[in-house]
């Protein structure tokens, strides 16, 4: 058995079927391996198809190509000795802890006996005695969380898998949490091999795991493998971690990634209007171009100490950072946010100026809503259907992502007061009511 | 439930809890043991015996109609969690079955009866049995489809975090079930099942005393009593029928549904804040009670062990979405095949006979019926809507009235008919007119106590806003109450109406003695057809019937629920 690894993943391939037939890639030659004794970290962004690759391994989907082998045997449904703990804690509300904690041995068919005997000694180790009876209702995130843990832990797993387990949870809580864990882990008290960890917090990452597989998207793919040789316990204030740290954010800006944040000015990667763009609020634009731009910064920010400042993890500041970009506002490299010329003068002006200068960014930098506006002009009625757009949108991506890239547009749009739009009718205008 | 039920003696024999619990668990038990005697005795029997009117027999006919809504209740369930879980499982299942539970739902129930009475008599002939199976089918027509629909609906909407929670933990699919789905789903269910007793205890009295044709029989029960009553115009017994079945539905109320509601309240996935856990005396009885706990126990166990007797799961995933396959278009031939067969038994029966001339007419009647039901739907509206607004927005009254108004919707409203009846051959009132009313009597609560329930719901900063701002008078109704509470409106009068075109069949024709109240409509047509015994124009009443509530539906108060859905419901 130590010849083997606990899980070895070959060439994986992933692609869902589209309502129009074609493919949708999420994750595409993906190689992974968990070796005794390893806590190994998915780090990535929403749709990097870190959580895909999850639940391939935990035997809830098939990949389209590749193997997944558990112990040297493949994976064509849920294992034994594969264990879960999900986001959203995924507990039954209807049953008490103890029930919960019972329920994986039950399907088992562990006899009764040991099935309360396992189940209260699993309860122990994570914490949750004095809670045996409790309805999950009765607790609080990080109770049900534990639930989660014991859940997993009860049947005995060889390998755990981690389903961003820690992210419903405030920030002290989930810090409680990981030290609990990684105590337990340290001192060799749960009877688990390895375990696997998706997250999309890079210090959460630093702090748990031997190894970290960066990932990027479109599709899904492993950028890079990175070794954590410090010892634990961890520190965050450590030299040797905010080093650590600042390489992966270094790493996930300057790959050669198809995002937009690694574009080189000019030549955008996907530059058009078949570009899906993320949902982001105005007011988040200009806070964060407020803050770039304050003193002691002057329009140059780490992006690791600016993440940490005003409480954005990956998946809310990268997507903001890339907007920026693509409007032309700022320049993402080597793990800075560098503002440019019309970022600084949008961060002084009033109001009313800023809202002309955003107006301009937009419609010079962001084909879609130049092509919006394009055909609002040249119609008679200056109107157009929203189906209209979201027909060609699809061309290019799936339904849910042209809905998205569409409503992108709108909110951006109505800031810049560049068209109107009316849900009611479904209609994009020239006119605002006056 | 409790886990210590099974372990350790109790210290005493019986707690004063127990004493109470085996009075009630005995009470029911002896109560249904003897309405279920008369069953097997022959048909003669019950035509030598004809019912009286004394108020003595009167728990005893309660007894044999409550043992009918119980036998309909487990069919409807038995349908509800075959049916449904087949047509969300199955994606081929799915593609016909759901289709056909809509029509289903919108097929007037009384017309049930009048088709199927024949058949069921031929199944125990002589017998009282057959009578009674075409009765329990009648009030399970009015049960069943609304519980399988909303069964369907919650086994396609289970997280599917919970999902891949259960198959990540090997749950076999009937552990699955029963720990996963029913659970999630019983909240509803319970719901839709109250829903349905109202609706049955309204059939229950409509199907009891069945003639069609030369078939006339009239089965003991509450139904009977009344057409009894009826018949002899006697107003005092009538009195005695309506307080007897107050005392039972509250029995209903008190020892079935309202424990159910308040144990199934930890079913529910998501809490919204501030909403007071419903309570019931019964359920602490039982829950205290160290017998109860027993018997509990024991039926988790066994539960348990049925789990058992499946073998461990390998769950197996598809590793691409579903092709079109051989076994798909073996399906869809067979379906082609029995939609054919059904059509052509349809056109058969219609076409012998039918024409043009007797087709407007129908149409015409049958929009006499909307013209009623839209026009009682808007007078309820006009009156409950604000009421149920100045209700809801005052907690403590909303206590004291929404169980009141919960328990109206559950009274069967045709016993109060004969009063009406009564007052308006007293005072030679015009029936087109007056006998209106009545389709709406037992249906106008939905509309109040959903209206209740969203003005509840308004959120107390919202309210604080509008105050602040002054917003007070009609700007207050239109920009506030009117808005918040539309989604529940449009739910409370969707059900209003579907009741009232039930109840047409019941309203629009009406008897005191010997005489005869008619008000021009297809309700009436229907009931005319089915005393005559008149198959053609049974099944054409109501295939128009369906036809025109399908239609509305469609038309109307879909487009406006998904309307309220999207522009006013407060996330």
């Amino acid at each position: 058995m130590n010849n083997v690894d606990l899980l070895d993943v070959r060439g994986v391939r992933k692609a869902f079927a589209k309502p129009d037939g074609s493919d949708l890639l999420v994750l595409e030659g993906v190689n992974l391996n968990v070796r005794e004794g390893e806590i190994v970290g998915l780090l990535g962004r929403s749709g990097s198809g870190k959580s895909t690759l999850l639940r391939l391994i935990a035997g809830l989907s098939q990949p389209s190509a590749g193997t997944v082998d558990y112990l040297g045997k493949q994976v064509t449904g849920p294992a034994p000795g594969i264990a879960m703990v999900f986001q959203s804690f995924a507990i039954f509300p209807w049953l008490t802890v103890l029930d919960n904690v019972e329920l994986g041995l039950r399907a088992l068919r562990t006899p009764e006996a040991e099935v309360r005997r396992r189940s209260l000694e699993a309860i122990d180790l994570i914490g949750l005695d004095g809670f045996e009876s409790a309805y999950p209702r009765e607790l609080s995130g990080g109770m049900r969380q534990r639930v989660g843990f014991a859940r997993a832990l009860v049947v005995h797993p060889n390998l755990l898998l981690m389903d961003e387990p820690f992210s419903a949870l405030d920030v002290l809580t989930a810090e409680t949490l990981r030290t609990d864990f990684l105590d337990l882990w340290c001192d060799g008290r749960m009877p688990i091999k390895g375990v696997i960890l998706v997250t999309h917090n890079i210090e959460e990452a630093v702090l748990m795991c031997d190894r970290i597989l960066v990932f990027g998207s479109n599709p899904g793919r492993v950028l890079t493998n990175m070794q954590v040789q410090l010892p634990q316990p961890r520190n965050r204030l450590d030299p040797a971690f905010r080093e650590l740290v600042e390489r992966i954010y270094v790493e996930m800006t300057t790959r050669p990634a198809t995002g937009v944040l690694s574009a080189q000015a000019g030549h955008m990667a996907g530059a058009g209007i078949g570009t899906v763009l993320p949902r982001i609020s105005s007011n988040l634009l200009s806070g964060l171009m407020e803050k770039i731009a304050a003193p002691p910064r002057n329009g140059v920010a780490d992006l690791p100490a600016i993440a940490a400042e005003s409480h954005l993890e990956i998946d809310k500041l990268f997507p903001v950072a890339e907007t920026l970009q693509m409007m032309r506002f700022a320049e993402v490299s080597g793990g800075d946010i560098k503002l440019t010329e019309a970022g600084l003068a949008f961060a002084q002006a009033p109001l009313d100026e800023r809202k002309k200068i955003f107006a301009r960014q937009l419609l010079n930098y962001v084909p879609l809503a130049a092509h919006l506006r394009r055909v609002l002009d040249e119609r008679p009625s200056h109107s157009a259907r929203k189906s209209r757009f979201l027909d060609e949108l699809e061309d290019y991506m799936t339904d849910a992502a042209a809905e998205q890239t569409l409503w992108a547009v709108i909110s951006l749009g109505r800031f810049a007061e560049v068209f109107a739009y009316d849900d009611e009718n479904a209609m994009f205008s020239l006119e605002n009511p006056v | 439930m409790n886990q210590n039920a099974l372990l350790g003696l109790p210290r005493s024999l019986a707690t004063r809890w127990d004493l109470i619990a085996i009075v009630v668990v005995v009470g029911l038990i002896a109560f249904l043991g003897e309405a279920s005697r008369g069953l097997l005795e022959p048909l003669a029997q019950l035509e030598a015996t004809p019912l009286s009117l004394d108020p003595v027999h009167l728990p005893w006919y309660a007894a044999r109609t409550s043992l009918r809504m119980f036998a309909a209740l487990g069919l409807s369930l038995l349908f509800t969690f075959t049916y449904a879980t087949w047509a969300a499982k199955s994606a081929r299942a799915e593609k016909l079955l759901v289709p056909i539970l809509d029509i289903l739902q919108s097929v007037p129930v009384l017309g049930f009866i009048s088709v199927t009475v024949v058949f069921f008599m031929s199944l125990a002939p002589g017998r009282v049995l057959g009578v009674e199976f075409a009765a329990i089918f009648a009030i399970f027509t009015s049960q069943a489809w609304n519980m399988a629909f909303s069964f369907y609906q919650s086994l396609r909407t289970v997280p599917t975090e919970l999902r891949e929670a259960s198959d990540a933990f090997l749950l076999s699919p009937w552990m699955r079930f029963w720990q996963l789905e029913v659970p999630f789903a019983l909240p509803a269910l319970i719901w839709n099942t109250m829903m349905s007793m109202s609706g049955g205890w309204f059939f229950v009295v409509a199907s009891e005393a069945i003639a069609v044709g030369n078939t006339s029989v009239a089965l003991p029960g509450m139904g009977s009593y009344i057409a009894v009553a009826i018949e002899r115009r006697d107003l005092s017994a009538i009195g005695w029928a309506i307080g007897t079945m107050l005392v039972v539905i509250m029995l209903y109320d008190q020892l079935i549904f309202r424990p159910l509601v308040a144990w199934a309240d930890r079913l529910r996935v998501e809490q919204e804040p501030g909403a007071r856990a419903p309570r019931s005396w019964a359920l602490e009885v039982m829950r205290r009670s160290r017998l109860v706990a027993l018997a509990t126990g024991t039926f988790n166990a066994t539960v348990r062990w049925t789990s058992w007797a499946f073998p461990i799961a390998t769950i197996r995933v598809a590793a691409q979405g579903r092709s079109l396959g051989r076994m798909d278009m073996i399906w869809f031939v067979a379906l082609g095949a029995m939609v054919a067969f059904g059509l052509w038994h349809v056109l058969r029966i219609l076409i012998a006979g039918t024409s043009i001339d007797e087709l407007l007419p129908l149409i015409g009647l049958a929009l006499l019926t909307m013209l009623r039901v839209f026009v009682l739907i808007a007078l309820a509206s006009l009156v409950w809507v604000p009421i149920g607004i100045w209700v809801g927005m005052r907690p403590r009254v909303v206590e004291a009235v929404q169980p009141v108004a919960q328990f109206l919707a559950a009274f069967p409203a045709n016993l109060l008919f004969p009063l009406a009846i009564y007052g308006i051959v007293t005072w030679q009132l015009n029936p087109d007119v007056w006998l209106s009313p009545l389709m709406i009597l037992g249906t106008q609560w939905y509309i109040l106590f959903n209206v209740i329930a969203g003005a509840s719901g308004i959120p107390t900063e919202l309210r604080y806003a509008a105050e602040n701002f002054q917003v007070k008078g009609w700007l207050w109704w239109r920009t506030v109450a009117l808005p918040a509470v539309f989604p529940f409106y449009v739910t409370g009068a969707i059900t209003a109406s579907g009741g009232s075109w039930n109840a047409a069949i019941v309203a629009e024709l009406a008897t005191w003695g010997k005489t005869r109240l008619e008000a021009h409509g297809l309700g009436s047509y229907i009931a005319e057809a089915t005393a005559a015994g008149d198959f053609h124009r049974i099944v054409l009443g109501i295939a128009t019937m369906s036809i025109f509530v399908v239609v509305i539906n469609r038309v109307l108060w879909r487009p406006l629920y998904y309307y309220g859905e999207r522009r006013f419901r407060l996330a």
